[in-house]
């Protein structure tokens, strides 16, 4: 078993907070293959088209046969580790700040050896699970897990530089006035965060869930609207230094196109939600984040967007909507990419309808806000960059990675 | 016994000077602050909503403007303390002049007539101002005089930071307003010019369930008259003796604006 | 797989001589070309030549970027008619000797100049290391940055659990080595060390402890090859080539590294010199750790698979010993300069059976067996080769 985690201390006002350093950042761009998918939450490595042999480390052409036909895709984690090291130096400036670090040498069952994080519970020589996730640099790493899960795995040191889980930590979760915002909160508050901070835009509008929100314990809410600058301004002054996680939950659906609609201020609307209140987040929260990214057990550690899945293609009947969609992905690729010199993610929850007003004429299957809950935690905990809910997100994507036209097409009929 | 001599416009405007710079007469500004956080109309979400007052920063002495600070700022025409022109009710729409750069100047100066039901609104939250109460309240202060601005006093403004100042509940918003006699009174048998309102609307909270539906909005509006809500500082006027000044924005063919509502009051006494 | 192709030939009248060793320094601001015109200097003094003579020049170096051997004849006005560069890390020496004899035997050049040396300044290994390799880059460094001592490790691990090899076996080579060192009067490493020392050392990364490792550092080691009748003319001492290796990539299928390609061509290395194993001399392996060295016993034929652990208890490694190894303490204590390292062994070898010894000469020694290995580009050496060496009868 892995020895639980302690809940840090109060900051030490006299200790500098020291910026995050990052594991080697350099990958060829077949590595880049694996990156793809572990950000997805999948172990996949390239298996030759033409003779069927794994092929580690990834590579431009098969070791086996020497033909080109390389792709990548899901290959069981079963392996066995056949040995180890405990390194305890290193010229690399991350790894020495987390020194010991313990690496195996596994070999899978399908042949490939591999060189891996070994997790503290895993005894060698024996049994494995791989499993691959994104480092801190943003890049795609495996690490050997216990056959069976053990006590506490989750809080191995190595294992936790791998996921951004909530224990611990303190959240901001962007809109409690929804369902969805509520049922993130009452999840996060579940998991072990010490703090959930839930904002509330027009706090003089009542709203339902209201009443339990307030009773939920470590949550508080506090006055927040994504459209206001200085709202949101404001309450990263008071809470942008202890935000670890933030959730952005906030999400203007309304249905209707372009055309014979005169929808021009209900779209506005939706952008100054969806886009610019996701920009004015980043802008206000995105500086102490990224300052905060190396600090200790409850380092800032994600920020999750939770979308739907229209940024990938536009469905007609929410026209604008999807439109503010993918201004919100295209805009969250960015933020990656800032937020990544600090070791923190950005984390993309793309969902299928929401089961709410807006979407009663969308024929189910519907995400209810609990299913949306659960995907949040399990993003965190397994530091997974992109992740659907629900079957119409899975299909959407599916269909986009087959053919972005043929889905735009199928979603306009 | 001869009537002294009427005195001239140069000598009014010359005496408004001399008041204005003696203190013996005062400006009192009846506007809130346009801020972010100003609430705003609430109508159910099927509908187009009130854009509530916002500022982005476009320079502030930095890279994006070295010597100067400056924003741009959106709203509602409904944002903040503001006008309503009539071509804001579908009453109103087909009247002359019934958009906000047409309202004719002589329209936005004028006498305040300030009815206090401060006390009768705290008691009840949906206090309706009737024809019965104007009533009596003419039978103590003296008509109101044709071509007034009329200010309802409820000291509602006095909530605003709180939720109460809309005071939403799952029925809708509880605030005071006029009854539609009390409307039909002004603006028929008195001659009003414009109806003003410390609350977010002219209407009571619940005005939507009262015949007609908004009777401050549709009658006011109706008989090309207008409308100013989320008034403040109407327990500094006079029950009458004030005069009002409310110019909203030119906004072509608009339909109501956020602005600088304040009166003139009698001051300190002359000599002191 | 029978044997296709040509039979190998015997290299014919082939000398090696003028082993050269400039003193390491642990760092300097010197670059690779300062390193190298030294040593070349240093060769042609020694064996009355001018640089006009080098007619072939065969090059290993890290450091040398941006520049190539291309750029290096400009650099130090050399005119050669063959030029080769051997990337082959702890392989070059023997790689390059293999090329060049046969460049000499066939005419192509007369007198080659074999040089490898590197730089090392302050946070140059760290640099070499970032961009050493593609699989390195992606599959290995990000795991723990422990480069050389985390992939060496990782095999020692393997290698420990799967012949029940203890860290005392290990030791036995570091001491023997360090007591050789002693009396070689370039080494880096200059205080004696005990057994106790070395267990007591510090974990670098497990099993390895600090003595495990070698000291990067700058400098350059050298030799001539040329004809017998060339280098008796300038009246060097000189050895003959009596046979070669050289493997890549062997054994591509063991999950982790347990033999090196010594062991796929030994057979070929002893026949072709007409030896055997207990006719060698004296034996220079490639010790960057000493479970290479350990592996080189056994895949060079001097104790089975498995038995390295039991040989090394069993013999005296030092210069006076029953199988005098790495006798000028080997990298492990002379020190590692970059791909000077891979000739460390081969220019020692050379001084002992030519008489030129500047380390306590083995007695009586005249066949050496020198062997390279080098390259981690993962998670194993892929180069692999190894030289009989002969001296004159005395």
């Amino acid at each position: 078993m892995s020895v639980p985690i302690e809940r840090p201390p109060r900051k030490d006002p006299q200790a500098a907070t020291r910026p995050a350093e990052l594991p080697p950042l350099n990958r060829s761009r077949s590595a880049l293959g694996m990156t793809a998918w572990a950000a997805r939450g999948i172990f996949a490595l390239q298996v030759c088209d033409a003779c069927g042999r794994v092929a580690y480390p990834p590579r431009d052409a098969c070791s086996g046969c020497l033909s080109t036909s390389l792709r990548f895709q899901p290959v069981e984690g079963g392996a066995t580790v056949i040995a180890e090291t405990t390194i305890r130096t290193s010229t690399d400036l991350y790894f020495r700040e987390r020194m010991p670090w313990r690496v195996g040498m596994v070999r899978l069952d399908s042949g490939a050896s591999i060189v891996t994080h070994l997790h503290g519970d895993v005894a060698v020589p024996g049994p494995v699970r791989m499993v691959a996730k994104l480092d801190k640099g943003g890049n795609a790493v495996v690490i050997a897990l216990p056959a069976e899960d053990s006590d506490n795995m989750a809080d191995d040191l190595q294992f936790r530089e791998l996921t951004a889980s909530p224990k611990f930590r303190r959240v901001l979760v962007t809109d409690g006035r929804s369902a969805v915002g509520q049922a993130v909160a009452a999840r996060l508050a579940g998991a072990g965060a010490v703090s959930v901070f839930v904002g509330i835009a027009e706090p003089w509008k009542p709203f339902a869930g209201q009443s339990e929100l307030a009773a939920m314990a470590n949550v508080e809410t506090m006055e927040l609207d994504l459209t206001d600058t200085a709202s949101v301004t404001e309450l990263a002054g008071e809470i942008g230094g202890k935000t670890d996680i933030i959730v952005n939950t906030a999400d203007h659906v309304r249905p209707g196109g372009l055309v014979g609609q005169d929808a021009l201020a209900t779209a506005h609307q939706a952008f100054e939600v969806n886009v610019f209140g996701l920009q004015r987040l980043a802008m206000a929260f995105g500086p102490g984040m990224r300052a905060r990214g190396g600090d200790g057990t409850n380092s800032a550690a994600a920020f999750v967007d939770i979308l739907p899945i229209h940024a990938f293609a536009n469905l007609p009947e929410f026209g604008f909507h999807s439109a503010s969609c993918a201004a919100r992905h295209s805009l969250l690729q960015c933020l990656r990419a800032e937020l990544r010199p600090g070791g923190v993610r950005v984390m993309s929850v793309f969902t299928g309808p929401v089961d709410d007003d807006w979407r009663q004429h969308v024929p189910p299957p519907k995400v209810a806000p609990s299913q949306i809950a659960s995907a949040v935690l399990t993003a965190l905990n397994e530091g997974i960059e992109e992740s659907f809910v629900g079957d119409v997100a899975q299909d959407v994507m599916a269909r986009f990675l087959a053919d972005p036209k043929v889905l735009e097409r199928e979603l306009s009929q | 016994m001869t009537q002294p001599p009427q005195p001239t416009g140069a000598d009014l405007l010359q005496g408004l000077a001399a008041g204005l710079a003696s203190g013996t007469v005062e400006i009192v500004d009846l506007t809130h602050a346009l801020s972010p956080d100003f609430p705003v109309m609430v109508l159910p979400p099927e509908f187009g909503q009130c854009q509530p007052f916002r500022m982005e920063e476009v320079s502030r002495y930095d890279g994006r403007g070295p010597g100067w600070y400056w924003n741009t700022i959106t709203m509602s025409e409904h944002a903040g303390t503001h006008f309503d022109a009539p071509a804001h009710w579908i009453s109103g729409r087909n009247l002359p002049q019934g958009t906000v750069d047409a309202v004719p100047l002589d329209k936005l100066v004028g006498p305040a007539i300030v009815l206090d039901f401060s006390a009768e609104s705290a008691a009840d939250e949906d206090f309706l101002l009737t024809r019965d109460g104007l009533e009596a309240w003419e039978a103590a202060n003296g008509a109101i005089e044709e071509g007034a601005w009329v200010l309802f006093r409820t000291d509602w403004s006095k909530h605003l930071g709180s939720a109460r100042y809309l005071n939403l509940k799952e029925d809708g918003a509880h605030s005071p307003g006029p009854a539609a006699d009390a409307m039909e009174f002004l603006v028929k048998e008195r001659g009003i010019c414009g109806f003003g309102t410390e609350t977010i609307g002219t209407d009571a909270g619940q005005g939507g369930h009262l015949s007609p539906p908004y009777p401050a909005h549709f009658i006011l509006h109706g008989h090309g008259r207008y409308g100013l809500q989320c008034l403040t500082g109407l327990d500094r006027l006079p029950a009458r003796g004030a005069v009002l000044f409310a110019a909203p924005l030119k906004i072509r063919n608009g339909s109501g604006s956020p602005l600088r509502v304040f009166a003139m009051v009698p001051g300190k006494p002359a000599g002191l | 797989m029978t044997q296709r192709g040509n039979p190998r030939r015997p290299y014919r009248d082939v000398a090696v001589a003028v082993p050269v060793s400039i003193p390491y320094v642990r760092y300097s601001q010197d670059t690779a070309h300062w390193w190298i015109a030294r040593a070349l200097k240093t060769l042609t003094e020694r064996a009355g030549i001018t640089p006009a003579d080098l007619d072939g020049l065969s090059v290993s170096s890290f450091s040398l970027g941006p520049d190539t051997a291309v750029g290096l004849t400009q650099h130090l006005g050399l005119t050669p008619r063959w030029l080769d560069a051997i990337p082959m890390g702890g392989a070059s020496a023997v790689v390059a000797l293999r090329r060049a004899a046969r460049a000499v035997e066939a005419g192509d050049a007369s007198i080659v100049a074999c040089v490898g040396a590197d730089a090392n300044q302050v946070d140059s290994f760290r640099k070499l290391l970032s961009s050493f390799s593609r699989f390195s880059q992606d599959a290995s460094y990000p795991y723990g940055y422990g480069g050389p001592n985390g992939s060496f490790a990782l095999l020692t691990d393997h290698y420990m659990r799967s012949y029940g090899v203890t860290r005392q076996d290990f030791g036995r080579i570091c001491v023997a080595q360090r007591d050789n060192a002693l009396t070689y009067p370039q080494a880096i490493m200059r205080k004696p060390l005990t057994l106790e020392a070395y267990m007591a050392a510090r974990p670098i990364a497990d099993p390895i402890h600090l003595f495990d490792c070698v000291m990067p550092c700058a400098g350059a080691e050298a030799f001539l090859v040329t004809t017998a009748d060339i280098a008796e003319d300038l009246g060097l001492e000189q050895a003959r080539l009596l046979s070669t290796i050289e493997r890549h990539n062997a054994f591509p299928d063991d999950a982790i590294q347990m033999r090196g390609g010594w062991a796929m061509d030994v057979d070929e290395l002893y026949a072709m010199a007409g030896l055997r194993p207990d006719d060698i001399d004296v034996v220079e392996t490639y010790d960057d750790y000493p479970v290479i060295v350990m592996m080189q016993f056994e895949d060079l034929g001097f104790c089975k698979k498995g038995e390295g652990a039991e040989f090394v208890r069993s013999h005296d490694l030092t210069n006076c010993g029953s199988f005098p190894h790495n006798t000028s303490g080997g990298q492990l204590s002379a020190g590692q300069a970059g791909a000077a390292g891979g000739y460390l062994g081969l220019v020692e070898g050379l001084r002992q059976v030519t008489g030129q010894s500047l380390s306590k000469p083995v007695e009586g020694a005249r066949t050496a067996l020198v062997s390279g290995f080098g390259m981690i580009n993962y998670d194993r050496g892929l180069c692999s080769g190894a030289a009989i060496l002969q001296g004159a009868a005395t």
